[in-house]
């Protein structure tokens, strides 16, 4: 077990330059940004790159928390309706209390969302449940309140003037503020995972939880700590897209769960925790939204869309996201 | 003496799930305003082996460990398939029948493959295969609709003899031909040795490739007849992410109050059966109390949740922490 996969893994300098699965990644974001400027031009102007940008940062943001979940072994399939959670409570908190309302909409979607990652770290960590079953269980969960919010009667579904400006606003240069909102996002994401011991530890829990715990970490509250940062990075995501689309609608996170884990697979990072970094999500983000809107662009009806998506995904991890040959 | 209790200890959780459902199959029946009825009866039961197919596939990865989010996908598709295929003749139906049957196994197969030869995680797999297969569902059968052999389908939807659902009749003789061999040859006793230690069953020259290639290709099929039986009932096919979304859902939860874990290695599928039957009866129980329609999608999740919470009495039976790890 102790010997190494990859001889550069030894040394650090070189593990970052030489990363197989950044590599891969990022040359087919290229590829493809080549293969889409001879279908068109338009494909690398940079109108349509910074727009692709500002698309993929809800991506983004939704892929930093599940990723932070996959770091430790575990995996978030509570993100669908925590995303259309966020949004819903942001905008009716917006509508039952006026001006403060709209001052308190963010932060409450956003904590909604980190509520439901709270009860599903709990069911993780002392309930010890899989992860996967106790979140889309959740997700049920979820789903069954918001159904409950919405029906009987109508709370307000308009995004704020704030949600909205953060959203689409393009202030800075022409950079759009979703955008920012991603590399703000990402930079907190990098150092808590490098540069502070909880990065440390997630790692070390995604490794072997046993170890990590015969080390004196407190494993459990690593594992709450991470559903909890993944379930607000969901619910900030839906109170951005309602901004982005100016409403907040039922099941609006339903699309967002495959692409989600995907680009966070494809950025290198093991599904079965303790390896991965976030440049790899970076570029697993944009690979994914450059796929769908190749797609988009080329009038691809949904059902060869989808066989696409499916096919393109399974070809890049048989690539280079195999499991080892380990039975020794 | 020994060998009994030794039985019941083994098999707790089917015990349990089957006096679940009996209790709440009691309630409804005497709760339901006609009483039971051959046609009560046989509608609850056609709706009931639908998720009780999809959860007997379920059971085939988890067993191993494994898990397929594709089974719901696999019973759209083959739902789709067969609305187009299943037509005609009965002789053109049967043969619909077979190849709908043959293209489930298919892609059964191709998980399996993927995840053996391609060493992939399950988990992802099957979310992307199940991507391509809900994409050829939408290929096949773009907007709702189609047909399928009525004299087949009033057959397998209607009752034997006057009293029996036959619905029922094809889960039974599902688990005498397809289940029981299964469970007691080589590759279906080896499917628990991976479940419960992979690297043992190995170093103890345990099928392991062919062992999981055919829990995977064996789901597919089950999903197939799952999605075949749909078919039947609704006489139209239907490519809907939700009713796939939530047909893999239930199936796991179905598994789960069966008495299989999730872990892999212990369980079987007749206790999946009687925990997609335990699901079925609490829907069918929110009718008969009268919910309210807007609170029936909260309550069926905290059922769901609460029956998946289960598991975690395993937590009470652990004598060192350490093995809480594994």
């Amino acid at each position: 077990m102790s010997e190494s996969k990859l001889p550069v893994a030894t040394i650090p300098a070189l593990r970052f330059a030489f990363d197989r699965s950044l590599v891969i990644a990022f040359s087919c974001i290229i590829l493809m940004l080549l293969g889409g400027a001879l279908y068109s031009r338009e494909f690398l102007s940079p109108e349509y790159l910074l727009q692709q940008l500002q698309i993929s940062a809800f991506l983004g943001i939704i892929a930093s928390g599940a990723m932070m979940v996959i770091l430790i072994g575990h995996i978030d399939l509570s993100i669908p309706w925590t995303v259309t959670l966020g949004a819903m409570m942001a905008t009716a908190v917006a509508g039952w209390f006026g001006e403060t309302g709209n001052l308190l909409a963010i932060p409450v979607g956003v904590f909604c969302g980190a509520m439901v990652g709270l009860l599903n770290g709990l069911g993780v960590a002392y309930l010890r449940l899989p992860s996967m079953i106790f979140t889309l269980g959740m997700n049920a969960v979820v789903q069954g309140l918001m159904v409950l919010h919405t029906g009987g009667f109508a709370p307000q579904d308009h995004a704020t003037d704030a949600m909205h400006f953060l959203a689409v606003g393009r202030p800075v240069f022409g950079i759009p503020n979703a955008l920012l909102i991603w590399v703000v996002v990402g930079a907190l994401t990098i150092f808590l995972l490098t540069r502070t011991a909880f990065g440390r530890r997630v790692y070390a829990v995604g490794n072997r939880e046993a170890a990590a715990y015969l080390s004196g970490v407190n494993t459990n509250a690593v594992i709450i700590w991470c559903f909890v940062l993944s379930g607000a990075a969901a619910a900030f995501a839906g109170v951005l897209l309602a901004g982005y689309s100016t409403k907040a609608y039922q099941a609006m996170g339903d699309p967002y769960l495959l692409p989600a884990i995907a680009a966070v697979v494809l950025g290198g990072t093991n599904i079965l925790g303790g390896r991965g970094n976030y440049l790899g999500t970076i570029a697993g983000v944009i690979l994914i939204t450059l796929l769908q809107s190749i797609l988009a662009v080329m009038q691809m009806p949904e059902a060869g869309r989808q066989i696409i998506y499916g096919v393109v995904i399974l070809a890049m991890l048989l690539a280079y996201g195999r499991g080892d040959i380990d039975r020794k | 003496m020994n060998d009994l209790r030794h039985r019941i200890h083994h098999n707790g959780g089917l015990l349990a799930a089957i006096g679940l459902f009996i209790v709440m199959f009691i309630i409804y029946v005497s709760n339901h305003p006609v009483g039971l009825t051959a046609a009560v009866a046989t509608t609850a039961s056609n709706k009931a082996v639908l998720l009780a197919l999809v959860a007997m596939a379920q059971t085939l990865p988890v067993l191993t460990r494994g898990l397929d989010l594709s089974v719901g996908m696999v019973f759209i598709l083959a739902n789709c398939l067969a609305s187009v295929l299943v037509v005609g003749t009965i002789g053109e139906g049967f043969l619909g029948i077979a190849i709908v049957l043959g293209a489930g196994a298919l892609a059964g197969f191709i998980n399996g493959a993927i995840i053996v030869w391609g060493r992939l995680q399950p988990i992802i797999t099957t979310l992307a295969t199940g991507a391509v297969y809900y994409g050829i569902a939408l290929y096949v059968r773009p907007g709702p609709g189609g047909d399928v052999q009525s004299d087949i389908a009033d057959f397998a939807t209607g009752q034997l003899f006057g009293v029996i659902p036959t619905a029922l009749v094809v889960l039974l003789a599902i688990v005498l031909i397809v289940w029981l061999p299964y469970r007691n040859s080589v590759l279906g006793r080896a499917a628990y040795a991976v479940g419960s230690n992979e690297q043992a069953a190995y170093m103890s020259g345990v099928p392991v490739q062919r062992a999981k290639l055919l829990a995977y290709t064996l789901a597919g099929f089950l999903a197939a007849i799952g999605g075949l039986m749909l078919t039947f009932n609704t006489y139209s096919g239907e490519a809907s992410a939700p009713i796939a979304g939530t047909y893999t859902l239930n199936s796991i939860a179905a598994v789960v109050i069966g008495g299989t874990s999730l872990f892999g290695g212990w369980g079987s599928a007749i206790g999946s059966i009687f925990g997609a039957f335990v699901l079925r009866t609490i829907e069918d129980l929110l009718f008969v109390f009268d919910l309210d329609p807007l609170w029936q999608p909260l309550f069926q999740g905290v059922v769901l949740l609460a029956a998946v919470s289960l598991g975690a009495l395993r937590v009470l039976r652990i004598r060192n922490r350490l093995e809480l790890f594994a």
